[in-house]
């Protein structure tokens, strides 16, 4: 019996062995796909063998990096992009979630709204932003807008579906102790699409960057859109590609941040 | 007076395509502490009328009284038990028992207490209330449903099928324990099920119903033999094969008519 117990020990730990030996394999794998790929953007700029004006160099970027941080102004710019990207996406979500609540409440809206909202979903809401800047003025609250309107039309959509797809046996438990349809819709329909929800967010992540960096474009006053515009205007691709690093590894950063709070929120 | 009274139900759904009647003429009596079952072949609308009962949906004709109030105005005196348990996944068992109690506003410590009790009683103690559905069995989550729909003291209870979705031994051990603490709350009860077992071991009457439209095709009373017997010793008496018998000849010459 016990011989047979340390065998089952010795295959499990066998196993978990095989399990950590992957994920490194996986690492290894990743980290050369990196090195290849900026190593060889270093080479083939140092080399002439691609246009070093257009693609700049990751020594370069660097270089710059270090500079703009500097001189403070890389930060300046950051924050107000990422500030204008926060609110945007926390603006989006809650407007969309509570536009799908209003559309559950009413059968009656949500059948005179539906062809409205596929009209919306299909326009492209950045073709909004000369009227949003111009109406709001060129600063924060039009930016903040052109981030949360890309959003806000696609989260009402998902998380209406979300509500009516909930059980409704779930409802038949509530009606049957008398639950007024306020009751219905916070102790069933909305705790039962939290996960769709949550992970609308991480689509409106995205879509809330492109709103942004559009809305900057157009403003062209300050954040990490008005460095992209800029550096294309002055032909400083290494500004352009210094701005995409930096978008890119937050964007990131705030992915991983929903992801954190979906594994928090939906004990599973 | 009768403790429920179903006079001359009719129902029809209404679809784009057609109108359907689930029921017709359907009257009937139940008194205070009686225990029935509608027993049919799917589709008869059992389902129809127990919510039609339950004033979760309103006939197109008839009238359902409870103590010779319609049933609209009496909030709370029916507790309703689905097929499956439909406890809500991200509330404990504690939540999920007490909801009932917090929709009504009747949550303070006694009836809290009250239910908590019944949960015990269930045999479902040492820390249940404090886990998540997903955690317990299927049998256990089916007696959680129980205790959700009895906390609130209901008179009238429906069960809607509440074994169908159990392996067998386990059905058999909550027909028990059903039965057991309906009669000890002295509660009056109406049994949808397919079953003719669990409708002959569970019910003082068994009302058969036919189907397309769901109409009471004939009425029987279980022998006074059986009624005091627990679920599990009816089906092993003696006189439960002759009325199994008569329930199952009736169904094929329903089944028969409608060929």
């Amino acid at each position: 019996m016990n011989k047979k117990m340390s065998n089952v020990q010795l295959l499990h730990r066998n196993y978990l062995k095989s399990l950590k030996i992957e994920k490194r394999w996986v690492m290894l794998y990743q980290i050369i796909i990196f090195l290849i790929f900026f190593g060889s953007w270093e080479l083939f700029a140092q080399k002439q063998w691609i246009d070093p004006l257009i693609f700049s160099s990751p020594s370069k970027i660097l270089e710059l990096l270090i500079t703009k941080i500097q001189d403070g102004s890389l930060l300046t710019n950051l924050g107000v992009t990422l500030t204008e990207t926060v609110f945007g996406f926390i603006l989006g979500t809650l407007l969309g979630t509570l536009l799908a609540a209003i559309l559950w409440w009413s059968p009656m809206i949500s059948k005179v709204l539906d062809p409205y909202l596929v009209i919306l979903n299909a326009m492209p809401k950045v073709a909004l932003g000369p009227v949003l800047i111009v109406a709001m003025g060129p600063g924060y609250p039009s930016i903040i807008a052109m981030g949360a309107i890309i959003s806000v039309i696609i989260t009402t959509i998902v998380v209406y579906t979300s509500f009516k797809e909930v059980d409704p046996n779930y409802l038949k438990v509530l009606q049957t102790f008398g639950a007024t349809r306020y009751e219905c819709f916070k102790e069933a329909i909305l705790p039962a699409s939290f996960p769709t929800i949550i992970s609308t967010l991480k689509v409106n992540v995205g879509l809330s960057w492109v709103g942004v960096i559009v809305g900057e474009f157009l403003v062209s006053s300050k954040g990490l859109g008005y460095m992209i515009i800029y550096g294309f205007q002055v032909f400083n691709f290494t500004l352009v590609f210094l701005s995409l690093l930096v978008i890119a590894v937050f964007a990131t950063i705030m992915y991983q941040l929903v992801d954190l709070l979906e594994k928090k929120l939906i004990k599973e | 007076m009768s403790f429920l009274k179903v006079q001359d139900i009719h129902h029809t759904y209404f679809t784009k395509a057609s109108a359907t009647t689930a029921l017709s003429n359907i009257s009937f009596t139940v008194e205070e502490g009686e225990f029935v079952s509608l027993l049919g072949p799917s589709g008869c609308g059992k389902t129809t009328l127990l919510s039609i009962i339950s004033s979760l949906l309103k006939a197109t004709e008839g009238s359902v009284l409870l103590k010779n109030k319609p049933v609209s105005t009496s909030k709370n005196e029916i507790g309703y038990m689905l097929q499956q348990d439909y406890l809500f996944p991200w509330k404990t068992i504690e939540e999920n028992i007490l909801l009932g109690l917090k929709l009504s506003k009747r949550l303070n410590t006694k009836t809290k207490t009250y239910a908590l009790n019944l949960l015990k009683q269930m045999g479902l103690n040492g820390g249940v209330e404090k886990q998540l559905p997903k955690q317990l069995s299927g049998g256990m989550r089916q007696r959680v449903a129980l205790v959700r729909t009895l906390a609130t003291e209901p008179k009238l209870l429906m069960l809607d099928e509440p074994f169908s979705a159990l392996d067998y031994q386990t059905k058999l051990k909550l027909e028990d324990l059903v039965s057991h603490t309906l009669k000890e709350f002295h509660k009056t009860a109406i049994l949808v099920t397919h079953d003719i077992g669990e409708a002959i071991a569970m019910s003082d009457r068994v009302f058969l119903l036919s189907t397309r439209p769901g109409t009471i095709h004939k009425i029987f009373e279980i022998p006074d033999v059986l009624r005091n017997l627990s679920p599990f010793e009816v089906r092993n008496h003696e006189a439960y094969p002759a009325v199994f018998q008569a329930i199952w000849k009736e169904l094929e010459s329903l089944e028969q008519e409608n060929e």
